[in-house]
């Protein structure tokens, strides 16, 4: 059984590949990708019965912070009572998430602008090298750039130039590991689906 | 196009196919990356000081072009599975998409078979914490600060978000490794992670800590795809310059 499910994963994803290179296998990769969707969608309410599980079983053992588990509890279980009988669409609906979803990420948003100053701070002492006082002073020289006069000249100078470069020997760097890592799950040896 | 792209990748597959049989023979010795030997490192005292390890694969989905980090982090995890299956406390691994969630449940399982103990797996090891970014993190904050975490990995794709983790990481003395393949939140981690790594070192994670012949077979293609790019861009630079193209 073990073997049909890797020599099943190995062929479909290989018939995915060569889709992407050759037209003729690319209805098969459509039908195979379009699978693989529907499954994504399914797992995404596995995923919601797992958070369900991990919080209820939290609150039952009444864990450390079991009273923000309760809280996603009740709000998951209102908002799927709500969802279901109103609709997607409804303007109550709308608001749930206009009112209390994007004002609580743009809160985390705002927290994490203050929380990356502080750790621009700390870093000198986490970790006294080169690429740290590099990473620093370039921070502070785009930052300083930004409102002086020179920000027409300076900032993009630094951006297009040294960070573009950077950012694309980096971005060539993790394509090619991708590449790697996507070769080893064809190949069978690494199994992210399971099995030994 | 289509065809000089089937070449790289037939080539890729080639090489790492030829290599992967002489890594088996011969063990590769790989530079030092202090993160990682920190890491290796950081498993091995949380067997013997029962606490435990956080792993976060990111929010990627596997069916996108940023499925490749995920990828890594799970080899990571099968890897660390095995390595602390006989601790008292088992990792958690959490994810902010759930497919990935499902397949970190599925790996720590396949971890713990490989190594004659099933039954000490569980099924809470796995986790969905979110189904945004934010709300990801936010889910996995508490996890770092009330679970008796001693050592966390940030391996996958993340955005900045992945900073209010190295926080929370800080502010509890949990040794943190940060990796990820988006660039802004590269740079995030740079900046607040203990040990972060940069670029395609998030690939090698799973070579340092000896998951196996391939994965060394494949950091050994890495190397030399990336020299023939190299040369393909200073040869691409110099006809530019001569006026040839």
């Amino acid at each position: 059984m073990r073997y049909i499910a890797v020599a099943i994963a190995i062929v479909a994803g290989l018939i995915v590949l060569i889709g992407y290179f050759v037209p003729a296998l690319a209805g098969v990769q459509s039908v195979l990708l379009n699978w693989a969707i529907i499954l994504a969608g399914v797992a995404a309410l596995v995923g919601v019965f797992n958070l369900i599980s991990v919080h209820g079983d939290k609150v039952r053992r009444r864990e450390k912070g079991n009273i923000y588990s309760a809280i996603l509890l009740i709000s998951l279980f209102a908002s799927f009572i709500f969802g279901l009988a109103l609709g997607p669409d409804n303007p109550n609906m709308r608001l749930l998430v206009s009112a209390i979803i994007v004002p609580v990420e743009a809160t985390l948003m705002a927290l994490l602008s203050v929380t990356l100053l502080y750790a621009s701070i700390r870093l000198l002492r986490r970790r006294t090298d080169l690429m740290s006082v590099v990473f620093l002073l370039t921070a502070v020289i785009v930052l300083i750039a930004s409102v002086s006069p020179l920000s027409d000249f300076i900032r993009p100078w630094i951006q297009q130039v040294f960070a573009l470069g950077g950012a694309r020997g980096i971005l060539i760097g993790v394509a090619l590991g991708t590449l790697t890592a996507g070769l080893r799950v064809l190949f069978g040896a690494d199994r992210p689906y399971g099995g030994n | 196009m289509n065809l000089i792209g089937l070449g790289v990748v037939g080539f890729a597959a080639i090489l790492l196919l030829a290599l992967l049989l002489i890594r088996r023979k011969s063990p590769p010795k790989l530079r030092v990356i202090p993160a990682l030997t920190k890491l290796s490192h950081a498993v091995d005292l949380s067997v013997e000081d029962g606490t435990r390890l956080f792993v976060s694969l990111g929010r990627a989905s596997l069916l996108t072009s940023r499925g490749g980090a995920p990828l890594a982090g799970l080899g990571l995890l099968r890897r660390i599975a095995e390595r602390t299956s006989l601790s008292d406390r088992p990792p958690v691994a959490v994810a902010g998409e759930s497919a990935l969630a499902l397949l970190a449940q599925d790996t720590l399982q396949a971890g713990y078979q490989a190594m004659d103990a099933g039954d000490l797996y569980q099924p809470t090891s796995g986790r969905l914490t979110g189904m945004t970014p934010f709300s990801a993190a936010a889910g996995a904050m508490p996890i770092v600060s009330d679970e008796n975490i001693s050592a966390g990995m940030l391996v996958g794709d993340f955005g900045v978000e992945a900073a209010l983790l190295a926080d929370i990481a800080e502010r509890e003395n949990v040794f943190l490794l940060g990796a990820s393949s988006d660039i802004s939140s590269q740079a995030a981690l740079f900046a607040s992670a203990q040990e972060p790594l940069l670029g395609e070192e998030l690939f090698a994670t799973g070579a340092y800590l000896d998951a196996g012949a391939s994965h060394s077979a494949s950091l050994t293609v890495q190397d030399i795809l990336r020299w023939l790019i190299i040369l393909a861009v200073l040869a691409g630079a110099v006809l530019k310059l001569i006026g040839l193209i």
